[in-house]
């Protein structure tokens, strides 16, 4: 086996079987499936139906017939009458009840409410009365002009609008949605994935140099081949943790409801109207952008000579990534402004904001391949970089871990004449 | 005399430090060549360079006539001055990682590791982790690191610093059994007593200068000064300014001479026996250690 693979197997099994691989897979996969599950995870927490009783008070009898249809579609409320304020304000406050509900007429016979509780932070039960009461004085105000129910209907219908693209060359409504959702989960996948797993090889490289294994493997290893061979583990590592925790969040999705029913935000997702060639670029633009932070990461990782300083060195690559989110969420709206054309050309940026103005607009394909030329041209000279800052960083040991260390680290694997 | 690494005028300078300059230095196959120097005084970077770490600015490298660049790695062994094993991963993995990266197969390894760990009396370390082990033992698993693979050429640098003395000995055994196997072997010390014991040929570095280098026996007849030991009864005081002595030294019995040649020796010798009753008096070879104080200090004062 090549010394790459060598290399390669090694930080993946030796990453995959540290203790903190395995807790931030299970805390992930139990995060996801408490999102999945989120609905049962509140209702575990309500305590089952607790009927809740609010003492209603009205001055005016005729709306009485009508508080029971209030109730009707609500099991955990129930109404108590009252015929005095005061004395169900005093049971509210003695935590018999949990509310009064006060319904009376105002000068001009028109209906309103008041509610009263405990503390009006818990909105769900006032909110609901008031739709109640709402629509309450809806159907009477319409009785009273006459109004039959259709002609109500017609004025609540929303009104028609379509937005349609002339050009031929925009992309459909249907496909920009789907684009969204891509744009959105690349994203986030490059930005979870430049801040863990990019520390994690700036870590494993600082590791290696402060326990001063470097030595003896850049003698038997060179640079650029053990560099890329750690780069291409960790990535194992991370395709590994995203598989683990796809396969847990899928199976208990599919095991709830059929996909379609469960989020209906999630139906573009469905793979028979997916464009292929999205989900192409998609992979394209992660791969070049997990190669492109992790080089750098690396190259990073090898100027500092302890571990404590590689956080402090990879805080300018996190502020970089955090850029890019920010465009690329600000560019979903205005996928054609100016500013993010240019971002798009900017190779730290291309990744994501490239990927986003190909699902969202209809570029000809030569714009697509220079931002990948120059990204890769970008990877190529980081990694030229990296290689020659590793050989020379390596053999730096020094307190101060600044970006001076590269410029010394290049000049010590420089060949003086 | 098959001489299989040769140094020929090999100077390094970083921006504006000439670390070494000028270095000259033939290994023969089968020997060990001891490289001696006080801190800073190079013997790292030359080691660097010969292993390809950093190019040398002036000078070549050869083995066996080609360059070294194309050595390859299962070639050479190297155990660095700083100890770099890694901390958390168990011995067994990774000298077995190690001992792949130098191409070899994992069985070899194990069946190697095994050998070495009953060697040092240590076969518990087999399945321990680098971080419970004392300095002294992390020092045998990088030893072990370096010569598993039987390389040709062995680079030690530093091998017994930290070590007690009952390790110093299995390590030193180890070393002139891998020499007597044909091993070529670069070692360097601080330690002039562990030099002057294993090194045929030798090198004084100092500050990047080669100020000494040959065969041992050669070095110390070009020396030309002497050693003498007496022991007597009364105070040797006066005869620290005789003619033709270089250093004097009290000693708990007597006192210790440093002369410049034999036949100082001889007039010292009647000189004493005239004083008084002479115990004991003894000529010896000058250790390395004084040549290096010698050739070194003098500079240094």
């Amino acid at each position: 086996m090549s010394k790459f693979f060598i290399v390669m197997f090694h930080t993946f099994i030796s990453k995959v079987k540290t203790k903190s691989f395995v807790f931030s897979t299970l805390v992930i996969a139990g995060f996801v499936l408490g999102l999945v599950h989120m609905d049962r995870v509140a209702s575990l927490f309500d305590g089952g139906n607790q009927v809740i009783e609010v003492a209603v008070v009205t001055e005016i009898s005729k709306y009485e017939e009508h508080l029971e249809d209030f109730t009707s579609q609500q099991d955990d409320i129930e109404f108590v009458e009252y015929n005095e304020k005061s004395t169900a304000k005093k049971d509210v406050k003695s935590d018999q009840l949990e509310a009064v509900f006060v319904i009376n007429e105002d000068e001009q016979g028109f209906l309103e409410g008041a509610y009263y509780s405990e503390s009006v932070a818990e909105q769900e039960t006032s909110n609901y009365l008031n739709q109640e009461l709402q629509q309450l004085k809806e159907s009477i105000a319409t009785e009273q002009l006459g109004l039959e129910q259709e002609q109500l209907e017609q004025i609540y219908e929303p009104v028609t609008f379509e937005t349609e693209a002339l050009s031929d060359q925009a992309r459909s409504e249907e496909e920009l949605k789907q684009a969204r959702i891509l744009v959105n989960i690349l994203v986030m996948l490059i930005y979870f994935s430049v801040i863990g797993y990019g520390n994690m090889i700036a870590t494993e490289v600082a590791t290696e140099k402060s326990s001063r294994v470097m030595e003896i493997l850049i003698s038997s290893v060179s640079p650029v081949k053990q560099m890329f061979a750690k780069i291409t583990g960790v990535a194992l590592v991370g395709i590994t943790q995203y598989v683990i925790i796809f396969v847990i969040a899928a199976a208990s999705m599919f095991n709830r409801t059929p996909l379609n029913e469960t989020n209906a935000s999630l139906a573009p997702l469905d793979l028979s109207t997916m464009q292929i060639d999205l989900i192409v670029y998609a992979m394209i633009f992660f791969i070049l952008g997990y190669l492109l932070f992790a080089t750098i990461a690396a190259t990073l990782g090898s100027i500092v000579s302890r571990i404590e300083d590689v956080n402090q060195l990879t805080v300018p690559l996190t502020l970089v990534v955090i850029v890019a989110f920010f465009i690329s969420i600000f560019g979903l709206n205005t996928p054609d402004a100016p500013f993010v054309t240019i971002a798009s050309y900017i190779p730290f940026f291309t990744p994501m904001v490239m990927f986003l103005r190909v699902g969202m607009l209809n570029l000809p394909f030569w714009e697509i391949a220079l931002s990948i030329i120059i990204l890769i041209a970008t990877i190529a000279l980081f990694a030229w970089i990296g290689a020659r800052v590793y050989r020379g960083g390596v053999l730096i040991y020094g307190k101060s871990s600044s970006f001076q260390d590269i410029r010394r680290a290049l000049k010590l694997s420089h060949k003086e004449k | 005399m098959n001489v299989t690494l040769i140094l020929d005028q090999v100077s390094k300078k970083f921006a504006d430090v000439q670390a070494v300059q000028r270095i000259n230095l033939k290994l023969p196959k089968g020997e060990i060549f001891g490289i001696v120097g006080a801190n800073g005084a190079g013997k790292t970077t030359t080691f660097r360079m010969i292993l390809g770490l950093i190019e040398p600015s002036e000078g070549k490298i050869t083995w066996e006539g080609n360059q070294f660049k194309n050595v390859v790695s299962s070639k050479i062994g190297y155990l660095p001055e700083e100890r770099g094993l890694y901390p958390k991963l168990k011995v067994k993995d990774q000298l077995i990682y190690l001992g792949r990266l130098r191409g070899m197969k994992r069985q070899e390894v194990v069946r190697q590791v095994r050998y070495w760990l009953d060697r040092f009396n240590v076969p518990e370390f087999y399945t321990k982790k680098p971080e419970s082990l004392s300095k002294g033992n992390q020092q045998k698993i990088q030893f072990i690191a370096a010569v598993m693979h039987r390389p040709e050429l062995l680079i030690l640098d530093e091998p017994f610093s930290g070590l007690d003395p009952l390790n110093v000995a299995l390590l030193k055994n180890a070393v002139v059994d891998l020499k007597n196997s044909g091993t070529s072997i670069l070692f360097s010390s601080h330690r002039m007593e562990h030099v002057e014991e294993l090194c045929e040929h030798i090198s004084i570095l100092h500050r990047g200068q080669q100020v000494v280098h040959g065969s041992l026996k050669e070095v110390k007849r070009d020396f030309g000064k002497l050693n003498v030991t007496v022991h007597a009864d009364f105070s040797l005081h006066d005869f620290r300014d005789y003619e033709g002595v270089v250093h004097f030294m009290n000693t708990a019995e007597g006192a210790q001479f440093q002369i410049e040649n034999e036949q100082t020796a001889q007039h010292l010798f009647q000189a004493l026996a005239e004083s008084g009753f002479v115990r004991k008096f003894t000529l010896e070879e000058p250790s390395l250690n004084d040549i290096f104080l010698e050739k070194v200090g003098a500079d240094d004062e």
